[in-house]
């Protein structure tokens, strides 16, 4: 394949019929993450079938997360929505009293224009309990930017300044570090840090990898102040104008303008730690930032890839096709072209170029070193044209939704569901590997049917 | 507004799109926004299908919410129609865009006049409804479109069919073991010497439906779903109709001699009694189960029955009936048609629960503190907390019923997994007195927990509580790599650093 250096990256917008999550999906891993936080959906049956049944989660989360099924009374305005929420979130406060309800806004109460915000102060004030209204909906979002929603509206809540006596116990994860440990010996710990203005880290990640990340950047003298989201609401971080704030994840957009136009963040904009390159250039920009010179970061990535070579043996120089649906897309296509892959068309929902700006540099050089063409970038697809394309090209994976995962695999295509990335520990050098296993699972299951004669599983050629 | 942590039924969009994806050839465009179109997951997923499920979302988002979704759903009709060519488009909104009260009537004409394909709004209240009912009334709305069209043309069928036959109505995809039944219904059918003159939705053709006319009667096996279009038929034609669902010997036998009534009395001479002892005695094992020494048993035994109505009456009558098992309390969720479940089920049970609340729900089953449940995947999950077995009889459906091998839970094999079902419910025979004299098999207690005693290695506390976060199920597998990676370097003591390096080196 010839590769024109001067090659730019080519951007599309579809504006095609195409299917991802709705985004009050978020609730299904921020409910678990925040353990004191209680997610109200306020929406109709439509919700409320699409999480218990798509998403498989009410029946587990039952305690902490409920709808607030609008009913035709509340659509034609009939009922007052004030005294409505009022009776459900004093039932919740009765039944489970969390330290903060979540507000999750569907695509009805924007239509409706139900004033979510404006009645959450009033009702916080009066039942005591703090109140986060997120507009999680379909007309505006796709999928994980559900997540980016209610990330922007709590930033906006976390403390601007720590009260002197909580100071230095506030952060849950130094304090996790520190357990158990004498007060001389923390003292030892700080001077292993070098002198930074303080960082926040914001993305929602299960907790074993909010430890590894921040080991990551202990390790090169870097403290990470706190998370957004905290592992309990009333551990929300410390914001104080100037602080430096970085992304984990590639769809928080709204709350990095967030942090930057409401809290006065400085924003670094890196690459997103995922994959071992990935999370040595977004370890790199921080240290960057803070003028520290990484140490042993190239030796580790290195170390990373050797232990990959399994796994790449696997994927080297086959292709893989992203319908598109967790804007963890250009990430993973980055890793995976790095890994050694080739990468036809990047599909997906929602592109900030500015947010994602280094990501799509990095993935750019990535192509240019690897020697691949760039992928073309296909912002909301049209799902029946993807799949005319997937026909066309054979591409050796698609990583797709799950409405065409059984379709594809039926017509002989290798398919991975996309939202197994999402939920999957993913991010940092110690789960490089991770990945790896979820992307070659589907080439390793069908090398071990291969014999069999058993591509496809449809008569006629699907009319598709 | 209600707060609402579980439903039993969905929404009223998914019982339309059932019942379009379950034809041949019609293709199902929802005016909604993203996100709403997760039918096709459910499809896809639950029912492993292999073909593309026909089913297009013209997504509603802030453009055409201000500029108005007329040319968007027109285009999207148009389109498939060029692209699929589909017998029938229907268009359906969902609960969202409902509110929109865009005339999608409107829509609908305007895409007619370019589209060869018919094209049809759902009507269907989104608010009133749930998915049960608009399956229902889909359903019948698509016959009375087909038969009103032949009548126009002039090609509806003047005769019926030679020899007895049924048509059989309400099989659809997304249905509780519907196919399945389906694939019994037929063969029961077929020894009862009935052609089967149409199934629908499932699999059938638009075009065969101006052929309905023809067929002697018409069967509905479930209460939900197709009792609207047997009633349209039977006042348009005067075709009638066996509602009683074939589940259980008992009931299986009385639908069988309702449709012996309802063929003689159009000019057939059969007697099916032979064969309903025949298979009674000798080919269903379920009589025989009954009289076994294992369901002795079962005598006064307390279960409680939830469910639709269809599956819980029917089950509610097999218990009580045909096992001896003393029904504590039945009820349905089905609230728009409860006063057909209590007139079904309350001489076989002490008390009727008519609810969708599945709080109430659980409670009222805790209170009783039965020995079984039969229930839907609510009650499963309520009998887990309580350790209380329970068998699923009931939607809303769950990956689990949709299994690879047959279990129809209607006709006579039916029976027979109704059988294996209660049987496996309750702890049966030897075993129960085993566990009332010993009180369960495995009664040593668990001597050392977490770390073994003779480990030579020491976890630090984040590290050890680090491993107690990993699941249960491969945390001992993590613990020996980690402590099998630490013993090959010589290291002491375990702390996060070694852990994750640990999961680095062996991808554990």
């Amino acid at each position: 394949m010839s590769v024109a250096q001067t090659e730019a990256l080519n951007f599309e917008c579809e504006t095609g019929n195409y299917h991802t999550f709705c985004p009050i999906s978020c609730v299904a891993w921020l409910y678990q993450k925040i353990e004191d936080s209680f997610f109200l959906v306020i929406g109709t049956k439509t919700c409320g079938y699409f999480l218990q049944n798509a998403m498989g989660v009410m029946i587990f989360a039952e305690p902490r997360y409920a709808m607030a099924e609008l009913e035709e009374g509340d659509i034609s305005a009939q009922l007052n929505d004030y005294d409505e929420l009022k009776r459900l979130c004093e039932q919740i406060k009765r039944d489970r009293n969390p330290s903060v309800i979540v507000w999750i806004g569907t695509c009805t109460t924007e239509i409706i224009k139900m004033d979510l915000e404006g009645l959450a102060p009033k009702l916080e004030s009066e039942i005591g309990i703090p109140i986060v209204v997120a507009r999680a909906n379909g007309l505006d979002y796709a999928f994980t930017q559900g997540e980016d929603t209610v990330l922007a509206a709590m930033a906006v809540r976390c403390p601007d300044k720590a009260p002197e006596a909580e100071k230095n116990d506030r952060n849950a994860i130094q304090k996790l570090l520190h357990f158990g440990k004498k007060k001389e010996e923390v003292a030892q710990e700080e001077s292993e840090y070098v002198d930074h203005p303080p960082l926040v880290l914001f993305g929602s990640l299960p907790d074993p990898v909010v430890t590894q990340l921040t080991l990551e950047l202990k390790k090169q003298g870097i403290k990470v102040s706190g998370w957004l989201p905290a592992k309990r609401y009333t551990e929300l971080p410390v914001l104080e104008e100037g602080y430096y704030v970085a992304g984990v994840n590639p769809f928080l957009s709204r709350t990095a303008t967030t942090l930057m136009r409401r809290r006065k963040c400085k924003l670094i904009g890196a690459p997103f730690p995922i994959g071992p390159d990935g999370s040595r250039a977004w370890i790199e920009k921080i240290c960057s930032v803070f003028g520290v010179t990484p140490q042993g970061l190239e030796e580790r990535e290195a170390q990373i890839w050797a232990s990959l070579e399994d796994y790449l043996q696997l994927i080297r120089g086959k292709s893989v096709f992203f319908m598109g649906d967790n804007l963890l897309e250009i990430s993973l296509a980055r890793f995976l072209i790095r890994c050694g892959m080739t990468v036809p068309e990047i599909g997906i929902p929602y592109m900030d170029k500015r947010y994602q700006a280094a990501e799509l540099a990095l993935l750019e050089k990535t192509c240019q070193e690897m020697g691949v063409s760039l992928p073309k970038i296909v912002e909301k697809p049209d799902n029946y044209n993807q799949i005319q394309r997937i026909k066309d090209l054979q591409p050796d994976l698609v990583i797709t939704g799950m409405a065409h995962a059984n379709p594809l695999e039926a017509r002989g295509i290798n398919t991975k569901w996309s939202v197994e990335f999402t939920f999957a520990q993913i991010h940092g050098f110690t789960n490089a590997r991770d990945i790896l296993e979820l992307v070659t699972r589907p080439l390793r299951r069908n090398n071990n049917l291969k014999d069999l004669g058993w591509e496809k599983l449809v008569k006629e050629e699907a009319k598709v | 507004m209600k707060l609402a942590y579980w439903m039993y039924a969905g929404p009223a969009h998914i019982g339309t799109l059932r019942i379009a994806s379950s034809f041949k050839n019609v293709h199902a465009i929802m005016h909604a926004p993203l996100g709403d179109d997760y039918f096709n997951v459910m499809r896809s997923m639950l029912e492993r299908e292999r073909n593309f499920t026909p089913v297009t979302a013209s997504i509603v988002d802030r453009n055409v919410l201000a500029r108005g979704s007329q040319e968007k759903v027109v285009d999207n009709i148009t389109r498939k129609d060029a692209e699929e060519h589909p017998d029938l488009i229907v268009l359906t909104p969902t609960c969202t865009s409902s509110i929109l009260q865009e005339d999608l009537n409107n829509f609908v004409e305007r895409a007619s006049i370019e589209a060869k394909a018919d094209v049809m709004l759902a009507d269907v209240n989104h608010y009133r409804v749930n998915e049960l009912q608009a399956a229902d009334r889909t359903l019948d709305q698509i016959v009375q479109y087909y038969i009103n069209k032949a009548r126009r043309r002039g090609e509806l069928p003047t005769s019926k069919t030679e020899k007895p036959s049924v048509n059989i109505i309400g099989s659809s995809t997304l249905g509780f073991h519907n196919q399945h039944d389906c694939t019994e219904l037929k063969r029961l059918m077929a020894d009862l010497n009935i052609t089967v003159n149409a199934v629908i939705p499932e699999g059938a053709s638009v075009h065969e439906l101006k052929n309905l006319p023809r067929a002697w009667f018409n069967l509905v096996p479930y209460r939900e779903l197709g009792l609207m279009t047997a009633r349209y038929l039977e006042q348009e034609f005067e075709m009638p109709y066996v509602d009683i669902t074939p589940m259980g010997v008992v009931e299986t036998a009385r639908c069988i001699r309702k449709i012996q009534q309802v063929i003689n009395a159009q000019g057939a001479d059969v007697d099916y009694e032979g064969f309903i002892e025949n298979q009674t005695l000798y080919v269903s094992q379920a009589a025989w189960f009954s009289r076994s020494i294992d369901c002795q048993n079962l005598t006064g035994k307390k279960a409680v029955v939830f469910g639709d109505n269809t599956h819980a009456a029917a089950m509610t009558k097999i218990l009580a009936r045909e096992m001896g098992i003393h029904v504590v309390w039945a009820g349905t969720y089905c609230k728009y048609d409860a006063d057909w479940f209590r007139e079904q089920v309350s001489e076989y049970c002490d008390e009727v629960i008519i609810s969708d609340d599945n709080g109430a729900i659980g409670d009222a089953i805790a209170r009783v503190e039965p020995s079984a449940i039969f229930g839907t995947q609510m009650e499963r999950h309520v009998g887990k907390r309580l350790n209380i077995p329970c068998g699923v009889i009931a939607a809303p459906i769950h990956i689990q019923n949709f299994p690879i091998g047959y279990k129809p839970f209607l006709g006579y094999e039916g029976t027979n997994q109704v059988a294996d079902l209660v049987y496996n419910s309750f702890t049966l025979g030897m075993e129960d007195h085993l566990l009332e004299i010993f009180g369960g098999h495995d009664t040593k207690e668990v001597i050392t927990k977490g770390i073994s005693a003779d480990s030579d290695l020491s976890w630090n506390k984040e590290a050890q509580a680090e491993l107690n976060k990993v699941p249960g199920f491969v945390r001992g597998k993590v613990k020996r790599n980690t402590e099998k990676f630490a013993r090959d370097r010589g290291l002491s003591e375990i702390t996060l650093e070694v852990m994750y390096a640990a999961k680095e080196a062996v991808g554990a």
